[in-house]
This record gives C-alpha cells, structure tokens and sequence, in this order.
C-alpha cells in the first residue's frame, strides 16, 4: 500500500539520509531562487505599472511583502520543529529548528528596514510605534532570544532544546502581542492579498510578488539545507558515516 | 507549603537582598526629573509609564537570583527528585520570590508615583495594576530563569527574552494607567491583566518545571 510515505519520511529523519538528500535537493533550490528572483524583479521592477497614489515607490513591497510573509513562516517552521524535538526527540528536528532560527531573523530584520524606507517617503517618518511594525521588532527580538539562548550552552543538543522550547512559548506570545499592540495603536495599512475572494491589487503587480514569494521559499530551503548539512556533520563528528565523507574529500 | 516557607526564611535571612531592588526603584525614578526638567505637568503626564517600567527593571534584577543559590547548592536537583510534582513546588519558589521582590516594590510604588506627582486618585489603579502585572512577570520569569539555568552567563539573555514577553502587560498595564488619568472607565485593561494572570498561574508552573528538566538534564 501507500505506507512507503512514512517509511521515506522516517528514513529521512536519519542525519546520513538527511544529508544526502539535502546534498542532493540544494542546488535545485538555489537555482530554482535565482531564477525566480530575477524574473520577479524584473516583473515588479520594470513591468509593473506604478502605482496612481505612491507612484515608484511602493515597488519597495515586492521585497518587504515577501520578507514578512517569511519572517513569520520561518517562525512557524521554527515552532513545529521545535515541537518534534521536544516531543519526539528527533535530532534532526533540533538543528533544522535551530538553523531556521538566523535565517528567519534576517527576513525579518530585512523586512524592518525595507519598511522603515517605505516609511520614510510614505509616512514621512523611518520608524512609529505602529501595532504591525512593533510587532515585527517583537518577533525579531524572539529570534535573537532564540539564537542568544542556543549559543550560551556549551552542550550543543542541551541548548538546542531549551532554545527549542523558547521558541514554543514564542509561539504562544506572538498573537498576544499582535493582538494587544493592535488594540494600542495601528497605522500600517491591512492586507490588500487575501487567499479567498478577490485580492484589492492588480493582477500585474501581483504575479511579481507571488513569484518572489516563491523565490524567497526556494532561498530559505537552500539557505535552510546548507547550514543544516554543516550542522550535521559537527553534530555528528566522530560517527561513521561522517568518517566516510571525510576520507572520500581527502581521497578527491 | 514547606518550599515556600524555607524560602521565605532564607529571603529574610538575607534582608540586604530584599532592599536592594527597592533602592535601585527608587534611584531611577529619581533620575527621571533629573532628565527631562522638573515641570509639574510633563512628569504628571509620564508617571504612571516610569513607575510601570521601572517596576519591571527592579524585578528582571532581581529574577536573575530566583533559582541560583539552588542550583549551585545542588538543592534544586534534590527537589526534581522528591515525589512531589515539581510544577507545584516551582509554584511555591515563584510565590516566595515574589513576595521577596515585588512586595516591598509595590509598597514602596505610592511614594515613587508620589514623587512623580501622580494624581492621587490614579494611585489606587496603579497598586491595582502593579498587584496583577507584577505576579505575571514572576510567573514568566520563572520560566525563563528555568531556561537560562544550565548556563553561566544569563543577565543580558534574561532581558532579550523577557522583553516581548512582558510587552502585553506594559501595554495592558499602561492602558489601565492612562484611562484613569483621563477619568475613562479602566477595568477592560485590568480585566485583561487579570484574565493574563489566571491563565499565567495555571500554566507557567508546569512550563517551568518542563524547562528546568530539559535545561539542567545533561
């Protein structure tokens, strides 16, 4: 029957398997990125038309946009992983949530100054205290709590669980905070793109972002599957297989 | 029962501790009109606020003390051990940490907002307020110095990861602090406060006694 699903699934956990197919996938998604990166800059940059209120200037969301999509999609990559390793103890699942962890703070740190730009010519200000913009430097406060907390043990496993745990409580305070700072003080305008129902922007703006959006997912796979993979190999320094890989790059 | 009373004998026992967060209160509120100039209606205006956060600096000072001396005793290992849920007995070190810091805070609380001239009838919403934030950020704390515990250095960590944590009460508490001053009806935000610490009493015991055992196994 179809139970070789869970089979794959299970094999896949397995750090050697893990890092073969991670080998294996990684150059797609770069590749996959770059292209898809390039078209959608070229789309949003230069066939889109501009905008009848902000003119150029809001071509800055075919960045921002795509970046706090995956600010929070890394969090949450980051949490259900977090989950795994706590509750099933999975290494795999340790150093894929730890992995995320920088990769995820630099979209959001990307998507803090994409935004402060925009608002500059836009609200005439770098920075205000608005709900959605607080709440983007929360979470970026979070993943810096994450990755401080997983450094400071000297026991890279140890570390990784608490930090993995930190993330989880993470995962509870993120609503909280969007919800208490909305009810504080919102200047960022909602969202235009809705998944169901018509979407409130032009179809040849939003191809650009959907496809950067995608670009962005390739990247955080690449970006994801390269650190893991090195990961890997100190974490498991010492076992077989890693011996293997050793003798063999010595032997090329 | 008994946790919290060897607790609260060995926070009596060690009186000098208890003031120093009350003192470094005390001393950062005064550098306030230091700062921004002495004018009556500017620090009416900002006192809540200053109180509010200096309340939370005193007590993220003194979080960092909550679990050390038994870890470095040894005596919280002994306590993982005992039969006894340890959610309970974490439960009654928060309590005790509690009433060794954040009581003399609130006490004292009246007498800062005092200096900052706060209106008077906006005095008892601030105790209010402080009664329900202060437990809430022991209670989180607590789960956080958990975490923190298996490493050496965690002053600077503690704070990264306690700010977004106490950003709803700030917000919350605040909220509360300025309707009264504007004579608005207050309770929503209190109401919140409120609701965040019964949920924070059930849970955080049992989160902390899941970060103790995942941080100091090894």
């Amino acid at each position: 029957m179809a139970n070789w699903i869970p089979l794959w699934l299970h094999k896949l956990s397995s750090p050697p398997v893990f890092y073969g197919f991670a080998g294996k996938l990684r150059p797609w998604a770069i590749a996959l990125a770059l292209i898809l990166g390039v078209a959608a800059l070229y789309g949003g940059l230069v066939l889109a038309p501009p905008d009848y209120q902000q003119g150029d200037d809001y071509r800055i969301i075919f960045i921002h946009v795509p970046c706090a999509w995956m600010s929070l999609f890394i969090y949450g990559v980051m949490g259900i992983a977090a989950f795994i390793a706590l509750v099933w103890r999975i290494k795999l699942a340790e150093v894929v949530a730890m992995a995320s962890a920088p990769i995820g703070a630099s979209f959001t740190f990307i998507t803090l100054v994409t935004g402060s730009l925009w608002g500059e010519r836009m609200w005439g200000t770098w920075w205000t205290w608005d709900a959605r913009l607080t709440s983007e430097l929360v979470l970026l406060f979070l993943y810096l709590g994450v990755i401080g907390l997983y450094h400071s043990f000297e026991d890279r496993r140890q570390g990784a669980r608490t930090a993995a745990f930190l993330a989880l409580i993470g995962i509870v305070n993120v609503p909280i905070v969007h919800f208490s700072v909305n009810w504080w003080n919102t200047l960022h305008q909602g969202s235009t793109i809705r998944l169901l129902g018509p979407s409130s922007i032009a179809p040849s703006m939003i191809w650009p972002l959907l496809t950067m959006m995608a670009a962005t997912k390739c990247y955080y796979v690449a970006s994801l599957f390269g650190r893991t993979r090195t990961d890997l190999l100190a974490l498991e320094s010492g076992k077989d297989w890693v011996r293997h890989i050793a003798e063999n790059e010595v032997a090329r | 029962m008994a946790v919290l009373r060897r607790d609260l004998t060995l926070a009596w026992r060690q009186r000098g501790d208890m003031v120093l967060p009350v003192l470094y209160a005390l001393i950062v509120t005064s550098l306030f009109p230091f700062a921004l100039g002495p004018e009556d209606a500017l620090l009416r205006r900002i006192a809540g606020g200053v109180v509010l956060v200096t309340m939370l600096l005193a007590m993220l000072l003194a979080l960092d003390a909550m679990f050390r001396s038994d870890i470095e005793d040894g005596s919280l290992e002994q306590l993982m051990l005992a039969p006894q849920p340890l959610a309970l007995m974490l439960g009654m070190k928060i309590l005790a940490h509690w009433l060794a810091t954040a009581v003399p805070l609130i006490v004292i609380a009246p007498l800062l907002a005092g200096m900052l001239h706060l209106p008077s009838p906006v005095i008892p919403v601030l105790l209010l307020a402080l009664l329900l934030a202060t437990p809430l950020l022991s209670l989180v704390g607590g789960v956080l110095v958990a975490l923190t515990a298996g490493t050496r250095r965690s002053g600077m960590l503690l704070a990264l990861m306690l700010l977004p944590l106490c950003v709803p009460v700030v917000i919350f508490a605040a909220g509360a602090l300025a309707a009264a001053q504007e004579g608005l009806p207050w309770i929503a935000p209190i109401a919140w406060l409120g609701a965040a610490l019964v949920m924070a009493v059930v849970l955080a015991p049992l989160a902390c006694a899941a970060a103790l055992r995942i941080a100091l196994d090894s």
